[in-house]
């Protein structure tokens, strides 16, 4: 079952994706100010989102393991943070590329890119953690709680580089451009949103396969050395 | 109503089962000498009674009442392989910082009181880290037995007593189960151990082997139930 | 009432032992002391230009030497047991949890006044104006720090590697605090007035005071027993 629902995603995505590249390469002109290079939005918003959206979802996840205890709900957490954490790295990167190209600096402390930042520092950390539990429940356990804190905490983070932004204020790296954008150009957008989401469901089924192929060739390994 | 009733519980440390189906009850006022080799799932089994750990599957009553409600805790003793008092702290703070901590009225008076009768009371502001072994051990033992519990949970309590320690510790588990209060002992020093029991468990690789009274058969030969019953 | 009073017979506990055997703060002052050392090399320690960072770096300082008594929160309970001890005991998780907060904040606040007016010698800084709003700045960021560190301490009390993984775990966390801190304290360092813009410091940090304080204290009975 869970092998067609990761087939069924990945061709939708895939397809979908061929489709929209073709839009947003061929079919839609180069934006006034920025140019060719503006086309790194379509990756970099869908990226951006989704990751952000996903960060949530693991946490309401983990929340449930705390409530069912059922390790199931812990190893989709897991997963959903890891695709996040990839996809945020993607936001990341491309953000940075676009600013390169647009000001011609890799890095500029604004308040999205430095949370992003500390969002991945926050999540590495909940990562090197994972690895250092063995037993799965208190591993469970502690990736919830730690869910719960840098989810709220990144909120707070968001707001308060704001702040801090809005009174120190260096270049402003917003990609969209004064006002909206044409009417042509909003539509490969929100198609790109759907092609990641797929995208996105898809890796975390495959994660939580792997995972739980891991475990249970663990626990074989364990079978083997203690009879 | 049992003082504990332990049913069908299971422990898993991952996949591993170090608790496999338990069940057994112990009457009030009695003794219960916990058996079995190293890693049989003794000491796991007495820190899900001690309420410092969960077991996986099963149902665990103590005192007619969870394992984790406060007013169990306030009943219940655990002397585990440490001895669970403070290095910095003096033979007295300590004890009077657990009694604080049991909510015990007047805890100086009774801080005071377990220090004569464990005999340590001239050494009453001397630092632990100061103490010797046998010195920390009897501190250790009047910390667990200062709150007065009905039920007394001991991993292994007569490794490394000296002799004087052991009479002390043995009268006064003699005292308490007079008292009508419950001794669950898990241990490797039979002949002290099954002096005092009244019952006796018998663990191997995570399940009860054995369950039943302590016999004279037992007592004049402590290898008996493990030949019988435990692994060759 | 009950709950406050474990907790306080917790936070003397903890106090008491740390009088005695000054490990941790004789730790965190030696450390403050080498950063501020070693902030001399980074810049010029006499130019005009350290007043107006000088209310980051104080709170650098803060947070590294802090986080150094933070870390070792819990982990202290480990010798001897005392740890299962306690948890055997009716202290609830929260319980122990203010107690030892309150403990560690008190010894934080002691490390920052001791740091406080060396920095105002090696840097030549004033912190003399204000004095008093500094001071709360002080109380109210270095209980942020406290509350995070001293949960992420009771998380990976049982952890090996526990050493590499706090920082990385702390530090992220601690930022809505000390940026808030930072903000406040450069202001007050230059002596400038804070006015309605900059109320919206304040009011994080007592915010994220408030909420991560509610969250410790809900959370920590699952991260110590489950």
């Amino acid at each position: 079952m869970r092998t067609r629902l990761i087939v069924l995603f990945s061709v939708l995505a895939g397809g979908l994706l061929i489709w929209n590249l073709h839009t947003i390469f061929l079919r839609v002109p180069d934006e006034a100010s920025q140019g060719a290079i503006f086309r790194v939005f379509y990756f970099h918003f869908p990226a951006a989102v989704t990751s952000f959206t996903l960060f949530f979802v693991a946490m309401f996840s983990a929340l449930w393991y705390l409530r069912t205890r059922d390790l199931r709900f812990d190893a989709a957490a897991a997963a959903i943070n890891e695709v996040a954490f990839a996809f945020a790295t993607i936001t990341l990167i491309t953000g940075m590329i676009w600013g390169r190209i647009i000001w011609g600096i890799w890095w500029a402390w604004d308040p999205r890119i430095t949370s992003y930042f500390i969002c991945l520092l926050m999540y590495f950390g909940y990562f090197m953690m994972r690895r250092a539990i063995d037993e799965p429940h208190r591993r469970a356990r502690l990736s919830a709680v730690l869910s719960i804190l840098a989810s709220v905490d990144i909120v707070i983070v968001w707001k308060s580089i704001e702040w801090f932004r809005t009174q120190h204020p260096g270049p402003v790296l917003e990609i969209r451009g004064g006002g909206g954008m044409a009417p042509g150009m909003e539509a490969p957008l929100f198609w790109n949103v759907v092609v990641f989401l797929m995208l996105e469901t898809a890796l975390v089924l495959v994660r939580m396969r792997q995972q739980s192929i891991q475990s249970e060739i663990e626990s074989l390994r364990r079978y083997a050395h203690a009879f | 109503m049992s003082a504990v009733s332990i049913q069908k519980v299971w422990k898993y440390f991952g996949d591993y089962p170090a608790l496999r189906d338990i069940s057994f009850d112990v009457a009030p006022g009695s003794c219960l000498a916990l058996l079995g080799r190293n890693g049989a799932g003794k000491t796991t089994l007495l820190r899900i009674l001690a309420g410092l750990s969960r077991s996986s599957k099963g149902e665990i009553t103590i005192l007619g009442q969870d394992a984790r409600a406060q007013t169990t805790r306030r009943a219940v003793s655990v002397l585990g392989h440490g001895i669970g008092v403070y290095e910095e702290l003096s033979a007295f703070e300590n004890l009077k910082l657990f009694a604080r901590l049991y909510g015990l009225a007047d805890p100086a008076a009774i801080a005071a009181d377990w220090l004569q009768r464990t005999g340590l009371d001239r050494v009453r502001d001397g630092l632990v880290r100061e103490f010797s072994r046998g010195m920390r051990q009897r501190l250790a033992v009047a910390r667990a037995f200062l709150h007065n519990p009905s039920l007394l949970l001991l991993d292994e309590p007569f490794t490394a007593l000296d002799d004087r320690a052991i009479k002390m510790l043995q009268d006064l588990l003699r005292a308490a189960l007079k008292d009508g209060r419950t001794v669950i002992m898990s241990t490797h020093q039979l002949r002290e151990a099954l002096e005092l029991a009244t019952d006796v468990a018998l663990i191997n690789r995570g399940k009860l082997a054995f369950r039943g009274p302590r016999t004279q058969e037992m007592l004049e030969d402590p290898t008996w139930l493990y030949r019988h019953y435990g692994e060759a | 009432m009950n709950f406050l009073r474990q907790a306080l017979a917790v936070a003397s506990k903890d106090l008491r032992s740390e009088i005695r055997s000054k490990e941790s703060i004789n730790a965190s002052v030696a450390f403050a002391l080498v950063i501020l050392l070693l902030f001399s090399f980074a810049f010029d320690p006499t130019s005009d230009q350290v007043r107006e960072i000088a209310g980051g770096l104080l709170w650098l300082v803060f947070a590294f030497a802090g986080t150094l008594i933070l870390n070792r929160s819990f982990a202290r309970e480990l010798v001897n047991d005392c740890l299962d001890a306690l948890l055997a005991s009716p202290v609830t998780g929260a319980q122990l949890f203010l107690g030892k907060a309150v403990a560690n904040f008190v010894i934080l606040t002691v490390v920052e006044l001791l740091a406080m007016p060396v920095f105002s010698i090696f840097y030549n800084v004033h912190w003399t104006q204000s004095i008093g709003l500094l001071f709360l700045v002080m109380l109210l960021g270095t209980w942020g720090l406290t509350v995070i560190g001293t949960l992420f301490s009771a998380m990976t009390v049982n952890l090996r590697l526990r050493e590499l993984m706090l920082p990385m775990l702390v530090y992220p966390m601690m930022i809505p605090a000390l940026m808030g801190a930072i903000q406040l304290s450069s202001l007050l360092v230059a002596g400038e007035p804070v006015g309605a813009d900059n109320q919206i410091w304040f009011r994080l940090l007592v915010a994220f005071d408030v909420i991560f304080s509610l969250l410790a204290l809900a959370l920590v009975e699952t991260v110590l027993v489950g």
